[in-house]
This record gives structure tokens, C-alpha cells and sequence, in this order.
């Protein structure tokens, strides 16, 4: 049904409304409307959202959904906290009438947003606009966003987007999805199948079956190809899988017993990953289109989990040449390689920042599991989570939030999907319906 | 099912003689070890009560010779007690060249992904290059790691840690691959 099929775009189209657009229009540098987002405790901007007006009968129970689901992006972030609809005094009836800015100051709102939606046919039009009550103006133009009925949900995400932009200054993460590992069953027969759903849950779609144990998907730079390990001919072998078709190939990587752990370069053309062989296990880049691969790193020990930087020219990567996991960060041709984490315990599944600056990693150290961040040159180690379990950090297209899996301890312990802050607050659940691991956050779709 | 039935049940018996001596084959264990020693001539269905009486089947091999070694945390070197197991392998395989294997390494959860998924090939290889060099053709062998995939004992205690830890050796008709 719905869930197997996707719109290919949103008419992200961001059509400014001619109507009520004042001249001048105020950014959210100038007014007092605006988050910023740093490493201290912060009060969540209070906000208002009334139910989006249906702008025809058709999309009466759409614009109700609608506006809830810019709700939940908003207040997920842990950034805004919405004023119940109980608590409000004014309402929004028509999307066009003027603001009656007291009944949403006298609410303590400092945000409001309304919205209106029309459906005609299968087409889905959303109109928002984004108010700073307290200055008493528009904040941004009015944007529309036109789609399918099927993808709904995506342009809730998209005026969620919005209104994070201009509060924040910064790029947004909600309309993107997940990639990862769905399981099932106890530790001992336990099942995996790859899954791909909305950064909050929704729209889970299967794209194998649990038939061979599938490990680690990664998404291309532009969200469209998975690459994932797969024990479908027997042994680890890398796949890169058509996330539209849902067709996949094996990426004859050559040499080796096995090839695992790989990941796109940012101009999505190249692979790096690992190969084992009589036993030891280095690094590898492979160009797709070519199947050319060279060899990166020749020693004894284990070297895995492989990640580009934003810009392509390094990789960082866990190695425990020295006696345990250490990070390390070479050229993306090899050489050298220079140890960034020097703290106690063991550090892998490195995996560089979107923005660049930071590398989030799994800590293991006195028998408990950690995801951290530190900068790429190894200063400001910081540690967000601590559990039984946690491992395998993603980062959200912003750079702003942690995807991660923690699994529970004992027979019976499974695993989930979590995120995180980059701050460390506003640990929560990403909810799956049954077990999850190794996620992978999209880039932004457009 | 069945296999990981038995698995779990072989691995429950191998820790009551871990608990009882301190060791595998240690004290009274050390009489089937004997009698692993002499080989095919000297081994026969009376001498190894309660496991599989033809010393040329699998069974046998996965009992009484013993198909999987332990390794301690982190570890891929081979114990005492791993290389007395494997001798005994390296007899069977001889003595019944109409077998190959695979070499299966195996990680406890403690770890990463990706590293235990080659720490289980270290394991693996450190397995079949100890059968290598004491003479099994290495065209009989090949090893897959599973990293932390498929334990066995599923506990969060040291004691299911210790029986995930390990390389099985599983038998398969032919003399090669």
C-alpha cells in the first residue's frame, strides 16, 4: 500500500505568497525571535500551532494530521515547546485574516504558526506562515508546498524545516529518513532485514528479507543508493542496493575472505571499506563506476570503520595497532595516519561530521558503552550517552543531533534506536516496531 | 534448530569440566585425550561412553574431538588447552580425508561491529593456520567470521561470554573446495 511507494519529488518549489508580504521582510537574524544553539542549558521557545485550516472539505482531516506532525518535529528537538491548543484564547480560521497578535502574547506564545491545507484529487497544497508575536510581525515570508497525498507527512516535515531555519539560523534535519538494520527474535536466532523509514518512525519500508544476516547500511550523498554488508552468498560481501528499485549488486571488491564496513565518499563515486584476509583486515577505497581499488593501509592489525570527511581528502578510522581500538585519520590515499583518541578505554565506529569540525565515535571503557564526540583533531572529547550497549553513531544532516542503537543487557536484551543532542540533551527513542540497529541518517531529501 | 540445540548443550557439558578441573582436559578428561592420541586404529565406540560411538563421523568429531576452542577477551591467540583440541582435529581430518571445513570465529557482544566481525577472522585463522601447519591441506579449509553475530549463550554475563568467544571447526562432506 502507501508505504511502498514514495512521490520522487515535493514541489519543494518554495513559492513566497504574494499576499501580505511586507517589504522589508524581517530575518530571524534581526528580531528577538531566535534559538540559539549552544552547549548550555536552554529555556524551549514557547510556541503556538492551531490546527491548519482545510481549505476545502477534502483536506479537512489532512490539515489537522499536518500541523501535528510540525508539532512533533518541532517539539522533538527538545528547542520549542508547544502551548497546548487547550490553553489558547484566539483561534485561526482563515489563513489570510491578520493576526490578532494579544490572544497568542497573553498565551506567552512567542511563536505562532498557521497553516492551511487543500487537497484536489491527489494533490496536496500547504500554506504556513511563521509569526514573532512579541515584535507583532511576520517572520520570513508565507511558503507553500505542493504534493501528493502519499507524501503528506513530507511536507509537514518541510514546514517544520522552516520554521527551525529561520528560529535557529540552521539547516534542519526532519524531512530526511533512516536507513538500518530491523530485528527480530531472541540474541541466539535472532533475525535482520534492512529498513528504510522516516526520521521519526513513519513509513517503514522492508527493503530485504531476513533470509541472510545484513549488517551496517550506509546512504549515498545523495540518499538514492545503500551500501550494506550482506552474508547472502555465504560470506560478508559489500551490496549497493537502489533505494527506488530496491535492486542491488555485490561490489566485487577482489582480493579478500571477506569485505565489510563500507562507506560513500561525499561526491558519492568512490567506496572505502574493509577487506580481511588470512585473517588481518585493512582498508580499502574502490571506485564504483570502475571497480578500481587500491589499498590503504598494510599492517598486522585491525583497521575498519572507515569515514570520509565532508571535503573527501581524509579519513578517520579505528585501528588497534596500538593494543586496543584507537581513531586514527589518514589522506584519502593512505599514508600515514595520525592517532587522534588518546583517553582511556577503546574508541571505534568513527564517523566524521557533516559539518566537519567533530567526529562522533563508540567508547568502550570499565565495562560501559558510550557515544561521544570530540573534535578531529581529538581535544573537547565530550560523552553523550552512557549504557549497557550503545554503539554506531550517525549524524542528522545538520550535524545538530546523534542517531544511535542501545541494546539491553541479559537473554532477553534487544536493540533500539536512539538519538541525541550533540549537546548530550534530549536523549530519546526513535520508535521502531520491533528491534533495531546500526542506523543511518539521509542527507536533507530535496 | 537442532545444531544450536546441541551446540548449547555440548557447551553446557564443556563448562561443567572447565568448572570441575580447571581445564578441558585436565584430570579425568585426560584418558579421552589419550585415546584421541592413538589416532583411528586406537580409538573405538567403547572407550568414549555417551558420545557417538563411529570415530569416523561428524558426531563424533563435534564431541568427542572436540569442534570449537574458547579464546579469552580480545584475544585471538591459542590457549593450552585450544591447541590439545586442535591436535586432535588435525588427527580426524587426517584419518578422514573425505572431509572439509569451515572455520567459524566467533566474538562475544562486548565490542563493536565491525571490530568483532574481524576479531572472528583473526579467530578463524588463527584456527586454520595452526591445522595448516600441523598438515591439513589448506584446500580442505576456509574460515567466515561472524563477528558478534551468532552467539550461542546469550546471557550478559562473563560465563556466556566465554562460550561466544570461540571458533567452531564444522565438518562437510568432500575433500575440498
Amino acid at each position: 500500500m502507501t508505504r511502498l511507494t514514495r512521490p520522487s519529488t515535493i514541489f519543494a518549489a518554495l513559492i513566497a505568497l504574494t499576499t501580505a508580504c511586507l517589504p522589508g521582510v524581517l530575518t530571524a537574524q534581526s528580531g528577538p525571535l531566535r534559538i540559539e544553539i549552544t552547549e548550555g542549558v536552554i529555556e524551549p521557545l514557547p510556541y503556538a500551532i492551531p490546527a491548519f485550516v482545510p481549505e476545502n472539505p477534502a483536506a479537512g482531516q489532512l490539515a489537522s494530521q499536518l500541523s501535528r506532525v510540525v508539532a512533533d518535529d518541532l517539539t522533538g528537538t527538545g528547542l520549542f515547546r508547544e502551548i497546548p491548543t487547550s490553553a489558547h484564547i484566539g483561534s485561526i480560521t482563515s489563513f489570510s485574516s491578520p493576526v490578532q497578535y494579544a490572544d497568542w502574547k497573553a498565551i506567552n506564545a512567542e511563536a505562532l504558526i498557521t497553516g492551511a491545507v487543500a487537497v484536489n484529487g491527489d494533490q496536496v497544497t500547504v500554506k504556513f506562515r511563521l509569526y514573532d508575536v512579541f515584535s507583532g510581525q511576520e517572520l520570513g515570508s508565507g511558503l507553500q508546498f505542493n504534493g501528493t497525498q502519499n507524501g503528506w507527512r513530507r511536507m509537514a516535515h518541510k514546514v517544520a524545516d522552516a520554521v527551525y531555519t529561520r528560529i535557529t539560523s540552521e539547516d534542519a534535519y526532519f524531512d530526511s529518513r533512516v536507513v538500518f538494520v530491523a530485528e527480530n527474535g531472541p540474541k541466539d536466532e535472532r533475525r535482520k532485514r534492512l529498513a528504510i523509514m522516516d526520521y521519526d518512525g513513519a513509513n517503514v519500508q522492508y527493503l530485504t528479507d531476513s533470509s541472510s544476516i545484513v549488517l551496517a547500511p550506509r546512504f549515498s550523498p545523495s540518499g538514492d543508493r545503500v551500501l550494506y554488508t550482506s552474508y547472502e552468498s555465504g560470506v560478508p560481501r559489500i551490496y549497493l542496493l537502489d533505494v527506488a528499485s530496491v535492486g542491488r549488486r555485490v561490489l566485487n571488491t577482489g582480493v579478500g575472505d571477506m569485505s565489510f564496513s563500507p562507506r560513500f565518499s561525499p561526491d558519492g563515486q568512490t567506496v572505502v571499506y574493509s577487506v580481511t584476509q588470512g585473517g588481518n583486515t585493512d582498508i580499502y577505497r574502490m571506485n564504483i563506476s570502475s571497480g578500481q581499488s587500491t589499498r590503504l593501509t598494510s599492517a598486522p592489525s585491525i583497521e575498519t570503520a572507515p569515514s570520509f570527511s565532508p571535503d573527501g581528502s581524509r579519513i578517520v578510522f579505528e585501528s588497534d595497532r596500538s593494543g586496543g581500538q584507537q581513531l586514527y585519520i589518514m589522506s584519502a590515499n593512505g599514508g600515514e595516519p595520525e592517532r587522534i583518541s588518546f583517553g582511556e578505554g577503546r574508541y571505534g565506529t568513527p564517523v566524521w561530521s557533516p559539518r566537519g569540525d567533530m567526529v562522533a565515535f563508540t567508547k568502550q571503557s570499565k565495562g560501559r558503552f558510550h557515544i561521544g564526540v570530540m573534535r578531529t583533531d581529538g581535544s573537547g572529547e565530550r560523552l553523550l550517552t552512557a549504557s549497557f550497549l550503545d554503539e554506531g553513531p550517525t549524524w542528522s544532516p545538520n550535524g545538530r543531533v546523534i542517531m544511535f542503537a542501545r541494546e539491553t543487557q541479559g537473554a532477553s536484551g534487544a536493540s533500539a534506536l536512539y538519538s541525541v543532542d550533540v549537546t548530550g540533551r534530549n536523549l530519546k527513542r526513535v520508535p521502531t516496531e520491533g528491534g533495531a540497529s546500526d542506523p543511518a541518517w539521509s542527507p536533507l531529501q530535496r | 534448530m537442532t545444531y544450536l540445540a546441541k551446540a548449547i548443550l555440548l557447551c553446557a557439558a564443556l563448562s561443567v569440566a572447565a568448572c570441575t578441573n580447571g581445564g578441558r582436559f585436565g584430570g579425568g578428561n585426560g584418558a579421552d585425550g589419550a585415546n584421541g592420541a592413538n589416532g583411528g586404529y586406537g580409538a573405538n565406540g567403547g572407550m568414549v561412553p555417551g558420545s557417538a560411538s563411529d570415530p569416523a563421523s561428524p558426531l563424533y568429531f563435534q564431541q568427542s574431538v572436540g569442534d570449537r576452542i574458547l579464546f579469552l577477551v580480545d584475544q585471538s591467540t591459542l590457549t593450552d588447552e585450544a591447541r590439545f583440541t586442535l591436535d586432535g582435529q588435525v588427527r580426524w581430518l587426517n584419518s578422514n580425508p573425505d572431509y572439509s571445513a569451515v572455520v567459524e570465529g566467533h566474538a562475544d557482544e562486548q565490542g563493536t561491529r565491525e571490530y568483532n566481525l574481524a576479531l572472528g577472522a583473526r579467530r578463524a585463522n588463527a584456527v586454520m593456520e595452526y591445522l595448516v601447519a600441523k598438515g591439513v591441506s589448506p584446500a580442505r579449509l576456509r574460515t567466515i567470521s561472524y563477528g558478534k553475530e551468532r552467539p550461542i549463550a546469550i546471557c550478559s554475563e562473563e560465563s556466556c561470554y566465554a562460550k561466544n568467544r570461540r571458533a567452531v571447526t564444522v565438518l562437510a562432506a568432500g575433500s575440498g573446495m
